[in-house]
């Protein structure tokens, strides 16, 4: 059963691509169902463990690789922290599936559309059930591919397919390192070749006996880790390998809410929080992430200040609130990161359904271009109000929980990253607020076409999700992935309340700034702040730098080596010598002039030079 | 006769019915040597789930003796390598001359030149006597000769009298390494299963061993491209026609890897283990200069030719790591790289018929009117910038895996290689098939009927089917390799006896 879980999304995948390719409604509804098959599946495992109190985690192999030296199984591991992903990316991943019955209708290319969305849940989720490096690698990558394939899926738009090249070879800089970091600890897990393992479980066995006996030197560990951690900064987008991600917004809307906000995103945080005892062996590498995560965290959640495309906006708070998982990470909170990474996963999904309800109804993705959105589109503004508001983690939605763990985590552990995070915060909301009255509350702007509200396809998951970024806060997740009750309340008042102070200046600072005045604030803002809004802009000159060094340097090493290539090897060396051995053959050619006189002139002088040097010696 | 027989045989006669056929026939023509490259394909599949894998050792042998005084026999046999390389001819040359229906002119003297060059390579690869073995490898140069020179295309005399001068020193070279040997050894036999077991119980001089390595390695390594010896390679597949590129790429350059591991490292452990951080730092030029020189190509068959050589890099890598994961991921990778530039090229061939230019910049946009196409391709450039999935990405980490520890630099450069092949791959593919369709492409026609498809799903599905379920070739392969190690090791612990009694012997006059 528990295999069915992930094939069932790559037997579709399978399916639309062999056979129903030419007939895009069954397509689709087979993608659908493949995955909700996924669905009840994995709920039923999430509500065995839920409800029985000794739940023993499982874990299933068969051998995929099986040399004397080389030993590479292929298995699925289902314990509590991988449930709680499962049903994150199959339930929100259902929901996103249904919503794109509605919105991708009309697309020539609705098929293919269906495909590679189940070769991503195929790919996800083998992630989450990875048991061993290899594998986990392996899928890695391969939802690295879907999300390439997805991204640049109008591959007639220029700008489409150089997004989606982007994200793929940002993402392999990121596995480079993480290649290396799982070759690193391979290397050290096991005492001969045939011990050693790429099984999680395994290595964390043998790591604790290692550890504890002091056999791995702090250095090791430390490269080790932050090789690792290269992996989970290209796939989560953390500094400063983030550029791929708003650019991802090429990709259809359903995608970004699925794979770049909610699940794919997340996998960088699912990977610390499975091989979390590696990091938290090494304080040093814990503190480097737990920087990376708060700097992003901030970063990112400037840029979206002067964003104009919704997406981006989304896609810049994606970027800031994985950093905020990251740094709990770092702060040793693996609780809290899953936590949040799960009320995350509603909100946003909520959010960028929201923002493709909007673009599908308006044909346009700039804030400006919107307007007075609450009559025409009740469901969609409510839904989205929700989404912005539990992002902002005002009390009591969802996102006020989690975020209140990791601020409380960050203020008992390292004060200055605590200040950090709540200017995140604060940001977080001054933004979204700013997208949210522009957007819908503003007045309104050039639309030549009546504006209704979407399908029920659309609206259906939007409720549902609204529903979901609600509750999950009340949902105790860390208890979950425990499987036992956390003993001290968490629940800080000062923090709390000064958590609250600042999203609802932010809320209220933007409302007066924005909502209801024609772009008043915004001119005015950018008047003072000119400086800062050409940075921010330039999003800190980042992309200009990376592009440079492609041009400039990686271009420039091309092109040495091919004319290397071309006239030093070819011409010097390959033509040289037939030069050479073609002059020699001319020159030759001249002693065989055919006349005797020569011929015994040279024979004469040979044998005199002979017999000089014999006589000599 | 034995199976292998007729898989040798087959081509051959095929390449003779299309002689006496009028050159009128060429539905004929080509049916034949499409018969005559299938039925051998069905034979190594049969070979292939025939072989014993509890046995293990060669199989399949079949031995006539054939100039008994000089010890030359014709034997013919495979173990569990040759089992894979028989595989990989086997579809390599049936996609080819299914692809080459696109030949127009003098189709009956393509045809005739292609089957001999089919083969010479089979012959190379059930060989078990180093005579014959040299005699199929050079029989399955000269044919390129011709078949670039006639039916190529851009700068085709230049490339086929570089690509020939080249491959014809290379072997040369080699053969003198393989005339040496044969005297050294002292058992006047060109048997490789004698020399085998000779070499082991009698190592050779550690010194020859240097020495000989070396030539062989060099002298083969023209044809696997091994840097700098791999310029003829880019230019040869450019002017090549595609049935011809493909196997070129796909097999021929493969032969060079087969020979180094079935010769060097097998017959010579000492002179490996000497050469073998010399060879994995070339190797490394292979994968980063070659990958390089690649990202800066205009032309679609340079930018998979230097992909091809920089890829080659891998594969020496991996015989450099001396070790079992090493050399399986090597053996793995010749028969995934074979399958993936054979659908390259072959997919390259489709879209120049259509378009007649190969230059990337006056493409774009090609997916909306060839998706077929397009999807093939994307999958090879996916499988050739080691995706998992693909057979490819099993044997580079199996690579990885074996270089890591004792050929860490070198490893790492390879790891970084996966980035820069990922660069000129997907913009290659960005380029040709995304973006704005171009109005001077709006004629193209997509490939639809099943056997112009045929060709690329083969290819296609083989890459798939061994990348999700590799241990159908990695058993047998490691087969070959651990009795290739075991013999090694024999070899080496011989040698440390022989010291150890040399010290003995010369130490009582001390005394």
């Amino acid at each position: 059963m528990a295999w069915l879980i992930l094939f069932s999304p790559l037997i579709a995948c399978l399916l639309i691509t062999l056979i129903t390719l030419r007939n895009s409604k069954l397509s689709s509804w087979i993608a659908v169902t493949a995955l909700l098959i996924s669905l009840g599946i994995s709920s039923s495992f999430f509500l065995k463990a839920l409800l029985t109190p000794h739940w023993k985690p499982m874990e299933l192999s068969i051998h995929w690789i099986t040399l004397w030296s080389l030993k590479i199984e292929f298995g699925l591991i289902l314990d509590r922290l991988s449930l709680l992903m499962l049903m994150v990316v199959t339930g929100i991943g259902s929901a996103i599936f249904i919503y794109s019955l509605g919105y991708m209708k009309e697309d020539p290319g609705k098929s293919r559309y269906f495909a590679c969305l189940s070769l991503f849940a195929f790919s996800m989720l083998g992630i989450i059930l990875s048991n061993n490096f290899i594998q986990m690698f392996i899928f890695w990558e391969l939802v690295g591919a879907s999300s390439y394939l997805l991204i640049g899926f109008w591959y007639e738009k220029d700008s489409a397919a150089d997004a989606g090249n982007k994200a793929f070879l940002v993402n392999r800089v990121g596995d480079f390192g993480f290649m290396m970091g799982i070759l690193l600890c391979w290397s050290f897990c096991g005492s001969g070749l045939p011990e050693r393992t790429f099984n999680f479980n395994q290595i964390q066995h043998i790591f604790s006996e290692m550890v504890g006996a002091g056999l791995l030197s702090p250095k090791l560990l430390v490269v080790a880790g932050l090789l690792i951690f290269c992996g989970v900064l290209g796939k989560s987008a953390q500094f400063p390998l983030h550029v791929w991600l708003p650019d991802a917004m090429e990709g259809p809307t359903p995608v970004s809410a699925l794979i770049h906000a909610a699940t794919m995103v997340a996998a960088g945080i699912y990977l610390l929080a499975r091989l979390f005892f590696l990091f938290d062996a090494s304080p040093t590498a814990m503190t480097v992430i737990a920087y990376v995560g708060a700097f992003t965290s901030v970063f990112a959640a400037s840029i979206a200040f002067v964003q104009n495309d919704i997406k981006r906006i989304l896609a810049y708070s994606t970027l800031s609130q994985l950093g905020l998982m990251v740094l709990a990470m770092g702060l040793g909170g693996r609780l809290e990161a899953m936590y949040h990474l799960t009320t995350h996963a509603f909100f946003k999904a909520l959010l960028f359904l929201g923002a493709g309800s909007v673009i599908h109804a308006l044909h346009t993705q700039d804030i400006w271009d919107m307007g007075k959105l609450f009559k025409k589109m009740p469901i969609t503004s409510i839904t989205f109000l929700i989404g912005t508001l539990a992002l902002c983690g005002l009390f009591p939605l969802s996102g006020f929980w989690s975020k209140d763990e990791i601020l409380l985590l960050a203020f008992e552990k390292n004060i200055f990253l605590y200040r950090l995070a709540s200017v995140a915060t604060w940001m977080t909301s001054f933004y979204m607020a700013r997208a949210f009255f522009v957007a819908f509350l503003a007045p309104e702007k050039k639309i030549h076409h009546p504006v209704h509200e979407s399908s029920w396809t659309l609206t259906g998951p939007m409720i549902f999700l609204a529903i979901g970024a609600c509750i999950a806060g009340f949902i105790h997740i860390p208890e979950f992935i425990l499987g036992h009750d956390v003993l001290e309340s968490h629940i800080n008042l000062p923090i709390a309340f000064t958590s609250q102070a600042m999203s609802l200046s932010g809320i209220v600072i933007a409302f007066f700034l924005y909502a209801y005045r024609d772009a008043w604030g915004a001119k005015k803002l950018k008047e003072i702040f000119k400086i800062f809004h050409i940075i921010l802009s330039r999003k800190y000159f980042m992309d200009d730098l990376y592009n440079g060094i492609v041009k400039y340097i990686q271009q420039n090493i091309a092109v040495l080596c091919h004319l290397t290539d071309r006239n030093l090897i070819v011409r010097f060396g390959v033509n040289g010598v037939a030069k050479i051995t073609k002059t020699s053959g001319e020159f030759l050619r001249f002693c065989q002039t055919g006349r005797i006189q020569t011929y015994a002139l040279f024979f004469f002088a040979g044998i005199t030079v002979i017999v000089f040097v014999f006589i000599l010696k | 006769m034995g199976i292998l027989t007729y898989i040798l045989l087959l081509p051959l006669l095929g390449a003779l019915v299309i002689l006496f056929l009028p050159k009128e026939k060429e539905t004929w023509i080509r049916r034949t040597a499409v018969a005559a490259t299938f039925i051998p394909l069905v034979l190594a599949l049969l070979v292939w789930a025939k072989y014993d894998r509890t046995l293990g050792g060669y199989q399949f042998i079949c031995r006539i003796p054939w100039v008994p005084s000089l010890g030359i026999t014709y034997q013919v046999g495979v173990d569990g390598i040759g089992v894979v390389m028989l595989l990989l001819q086997g579809f390599c040359s049936f996609a080819a001359t299914l692809i080459s229906y696109f030949i127009k002119t003098r189709i009956k003297e393509y045809f005739v030149f292609l089957l001999f060059l089919i083969t010479s390579v089979y012959g190379v690869f059930i060989s078990l006597d180093l005579f014959f073995f040299y005699l199929f490898y050079e029989m399955a140069v000269l044919p390129m000769y011709p078949l670039i020179g006639i039916w190529g295309s851009t700068n085709k005399e230049y490339a086929t009298m570089k690509l020939t001068l080249y491959i014809t020193t290379g072997a040369v070279l080699a053969f003198v390494g393989l005339l040496v040997l044969y005297f050294a050894s002292g058992i006047h036999s060109f048997d490789l299963i004698a020399l085998e077991e000779h070499c082991a119980a009698h190592p050779l001089s550690p010194e020859l061993q240097k020495f000989l390595f070396a030539l062989i390695v060099v002298g083969f390594g023209v044809i696997a491209s091994l840097w700098p010896f791999h310029t003829w390679s880019p230019m040869g597949y450019a002017a090549a026609p595609s049935g011809v590129s493909m196997l070129h790429a796909g097999v021929l350059k493969k032969l060079g890897a087969y020979a180094m591991i079935r010769i060097a490292i097998n017959l010579l452990p000492q002179g490996a283990a000497f050469w073998s951080s010399t060879l994995a730092t070339l190797a490394m030029m292979n994968i980063l200069y070659c990958g390089w020189a690649a990202m800066a190509q205009k032309d679609m068959k340079f930018i998979v030719g230097y992909s091809s050589c920089s890829h080659m890099g891998y594969v020496l890598l991996g015989i450099a790591c001396l070790n079992q994961t090493g050399l399986n991921g090597a053996v793995l990778l010749i028969f995934a790289h074979g399958i993936m530039a054979a659908l390259s090229f072959a997919l390259i061939g489709y879209c120049y018929e259509q378009t007649h230019t190969r230059r990337v910049d006056e493409l774009g946009g090609l997916a909306k009117k060839l998706p077929f196409i397009a999807t093939c391709f994307s999958l090879a450039a996916m499988a050739s910038s080691g995706l998992p999935g693909f057979a490819n990405f099993v044997s580079e980490i199996m690579i990885f895996i074996g270089a890591w520890e004792n050929l860490t630099p070198q490893a790492i450069a390879a790891i970084f290689g996966i980035i820069i092949t990922a660069t000129y791959l997907l913009r290659m593919i960005r380029h040709t098939f995304f973006g704005p369709l171009n109005p001077k492409w709006e004629h193209l026609k997509d490939a639809t009927a099943p056997w112009q498809k045929l060709p690329y799903i083969l290819l296609v599905s083989v890459l798939v089917i061994v990348g999700f379920w590799p241990s159908l070739l990695t058993k047998p392969i490691d087969l070959g390799i651990s009795s290739i190690l075991k013999r090694s090791e024999r070899n080496i612990d011989r040698m440390f006896v022989k010291n150890n009694i040399s010290i003995e012997k010369s130490e009582p006059p001390k005394a």
